[in-house]
């Protein structure tokens, strides 16, 4: 039963649902039955804390590690190159997010520069 | 300081107040990053084949990225309906910690469950990192507003975004492409470490970082859920390994 299966209007939406929004929400509301069960300060939410940065973590490594689109022609050394540019220049002008962005971005022009040339 | 146990009378103009602000907030930095971010998916499901209300509808029922990139290159693939929906499933587990992390910053002392139930749709990244950054300045009554409305904001403008960018579709040049893609990993890059309450956070992201691409590698079906797994347990043991020895 894929996505184009049923000719019917509404066969698209009611798959979304099913396989997109159940899908999802489940989690977020599987998250507020047990989020609601765990204190502020207790030991177990710095575990879910740290488990929950360190996905997001993996995110963002993967989106600069194996990019879609146009982020791919640009060289794995450069991308990585000029988010640890990024990421070092935030750290050293006052935890600026706005700093690290515009500083990361600038080498990674350099980096798609410096390939083309 | 707990204000759980006194919550005053709020007023309604209190009330909207806080939701306007919340509104404010979504119209920043990470607010404009996750509005190109979804530049992309627009273009990649009108590639699709979708048509413009079933990516906005695609948009506003699920709104987390990652799992929409999912069930797009699924429709692609052609895959049926069970494998697609456990592949966004499995997509999409990352939102249950996080929203278990994100529930102590956001409810009262009276907060109905339906009220978190329903709040609990907005929670994204960048929503839950701008939440983890900002809650705390919120008062504690006020949040659920705060969050209704920042992350209302955010779903929705992101929902006009997606529609523009389907109709106009605009071929891009690979340069500005490529920086635009890149804002999105930036962006968060350094918010999260902002965003981190402990120590523990910390070393969480950077092991997430370093692990990340390895298990992506190893074990492409449940990479983000084996990263944040190993990731955070390491984080975890060596934050009450550093309370043991009373350095915390």
């Amino acid at each position: 039963m894929s996505f184009s299966a049923i000719e019917a209007w509404w066969w698209p939406y009611l798959f979304i649902l099913v396989a997109g929004w159940l899908a999802t929400d489940f989690w977020r509301f599987l998250g507020v039955y047990l989020g609601g069960r765990i204190s502020e300060d207790s030991e177990l939410l710095v575990f879910v804390r740290s488990i929950a940065t360190a996905l997001v973590a993996a995110v963002i490594a993967n989106l600069v590690v194996f990019p879609n689109g146009a982020l791919a022609a640009v060289p794995l050394f450069f991308r990585i190159l000029a988010a640890l540019i990024g990421f070092l220049a935030y750290l050293a002008f006052g935890k600026r997010v706005i700093v690290g962005i515009a500083i990361g971005e600038i080498a990674l022009g350099a980096g798609m520069l410096l390939t083309q040339g | 300081m707990d204000d759980r146990k006194t919550e005053p009378v709020v007023r309604g103009s209190e009330r909207i107040l806080w939701f306007g602000r919340g509104v404010r907030a979504a119209f920043s930095v990470p607010g404009l990053i996750l509005a190109s971010a979804f530049v992309g998916f627009a273009g990649l499901a009108r590639d699709a084949g979708l048509t413009l209300a079933q990516t906005v509808f695609m948009t506003g029922v699920m709104w987390a990225l990652p799992g929409k990139v999912v069930l797009v290159g699924s429709i692609i693939a052609g895959n049926g309906l069970l494998p697609t929906g456990i592949a966004v499933a499995l997509s999409s587990v990352r939102l249950g910690p996080m929203v278990v992390a994100l529930m102590p910053e956001l409810r009262g002392p009276r907060t109905p469950a339906w009220v978190l139930y329903a709040l609990s749709h907005f929670v994204a990244v960048t929503s839950w990192v701008l939440a983890m950054e900002q809650l705390r300045y919120v008062p504690r009554p006020m949040r659920t507003t705060y969050y209704a409305g920042l992350g209302g904001m955010l779903l929705a403008g992101t929902m006009v975004v997606v529609a523009i960018v389907f109709l106009v579709a605009a071929r891009l040049p690979s340069e500005l492409s490529a920086a635009l893609f890149f804002l999105t990993p930036m962006y968060f890059l350094t918010s999260l470490w902002g965003s981190a309450r402990e120590r523990a956070g910390h070393v969480a992201m950077v092991f997430g970082l370093a692990l990340g691409p390895l298990f992506h590698v190893l074990v492409p079906d449940f990479d983000l859920l084996a990263t944040g797994l190993v990731a955070g347990s390491a984080a975890f043991v060596l934050h009450i390994l550093r309370k043991r020895s009373g350095r915390a």
